[in-house]
């Protein structure tokens, strides 16, 4: 605890840099993502079954449904914004090295925005029948 | 990384096991966590017998018994012995809670006693409170007003004074909050649920008028949002309170005000 190499009183220790006057958003969207991943999984699960053994041909069909590749792009939004907000949250509790967090936080952001961009490009390059 | 294993320093030690009490019909076996900065030992973990004729019914009897019986070294806080103080909090049969409000017909087979978990040890079952003092200062737990002082009282509704209860019986005694592994891991950020408990406590007090300033001064990823409502706080809590309702309360309070 390099905390206790300085002389502070504890109320200042506590009071530290004072709120960060967020939070609040992350705790937000957390739970408006979690809402939509209801449906929108449970839509996507039911159409990859769908697609399911079927040729290159048949899965740009289905997904050249604007409906469905809506639906597709809306679960990859949904579900990513959900796993980098839940990531980083795991990061913050358990990662106390300063230097360390900053880095995986980046890390978690940037996969989670690879993994989304990555997702809606293919379901988009199906749809549209490229 | 959180250091989830013991320091080598702190590993726990198998101690002495205290003689049989002479002519005791009936005896409880105690297991006490025992610690004394001066020997510059690890903790052990001391044996006792206690002759449950000769003392109250209640874990902080038997303690108490021993201390003046068997070991006067062996060292704990207690005041009052009846839930009102919070000084006998400790983790008894892996549960924190009150030594004076749990009895000893409450725990099967031995007494297993630590200190409250993940805090720094003074001695013995004595830990120290000086960080969780700290952070319950932080939340200012007094009235706050910009209204000129009334010449009389600051009136309360009958309604609005209920929305008190459930908050205001908390003793402080810090079992919720060393219950907590949101708070074992940032207890240096995280202000636990004792401190948001009464954080709440004020919050909704209809008579205070810096209600913004307290959601301000909370809204703040570490010393809020660590709760992940695992709810060990309202399992813990002697009196029955639930500080994870309450800090539900300051989480939908700051929603509402900007959604």
């Amino acid at each position: 605890m390099t905390a206790h190499a300085h002389i502070r009183t504890p109320l200042a220790r506590v009071r530290g840099r004072g709120a960060a006057k967020s939070g609040t958003g992350h705790f937000w969207y957390q739970r408006v993502t979690a809402i939509a991943n209801i449906p929108l999984t449970g839509a996507a699960v039911i159409i990859l079954i769908t697609l399911l053994g079927r040729n290159q041909a048949a899965v740009a069909q289905i997904l050249g449904s604007p409906v469905i590749a809506i639906i597709m792009l809306l679960f990859i939004a949904s579900i990513t914004i959900h796993m980098r907000i839940g990531m980083a949250v795991v990061i913050e509790d358990y990662v106390h090295d300063e230097t360390a967090k900053i880095a995986a936080l980046m890390a978690n952001t940037f996969f989670a925005i690879i993994v989304a961009l990555a997702a809606a490009f293919g379901i988009l390059k199906l749809s549209f029948g490229l | 990384m959180v250091q989830f294993t013991l320091p080598k320093n702190s590993k726990i030690t198998e101690g002495k096991t205290w003689p049989h009490p002479a002519k005791a019909k009936t005896e409880r076996e105690y297991r006490i966590y025992r610690w004394n900065p001066d020997d510059r030992a690890n903790p052990r973990i001391d044996t006792y017998y206690v002759d449950t004729g000769d003392c109250g019914p209640m874990i902080l009897d038997g303690l108490i018994w021993i201390k003046n019986t068997v070991d006067p070294t062996l060292t704990f806080r207690r005041s009052c012995r009846e839930g009102i103080c919070g000084s006998c909090a400790m983790n008894i049969d892996g549960t924190n809670t009150l030594a004076c409000t749990k009895a000893m017909s409450e725990v099967k087979g031995t007494v297993r006693i630590y200190p409250l978990p993940h805090m720094p040890v003074v001695k013995d079952l004595v830990p120290d409170l000086t960080n969780f003092y700290a952070q319950h200062a932080s939340i200012e737990p007094w009235l706050q007003t910009v209204s000129p002082t009334p010449q009389k009282e600051w009136k309360q509704s009958h309604d609005d004074r209920l929305k008190l209860d459930g908050l205001y019986e908390c003793i402080l005694c810090a079992c919720c909050s060393t219950s907590c592994p949101s708070y074992w891991w940032n207890s240096d950020r995280y202000l636990g649920p004792a401190a948001l408990l009464q954080a709440q406590r004020w919050i909704v007090d209809s008579r205070d008028e810096k209600t913004g300033e307290r959601l301000d001064n909370l809204e703040d990823p570490f010393r809020l949002y660590r709760c992940h409502t695992i709810m060990n706080c309202a399992k813990a809590c002697p009196k029955h309170l639930n500080p994870a309702k309450a800090i539900a309360e300051i989480k939908r309070a700051l929603v509402e005000r900007q959604v």
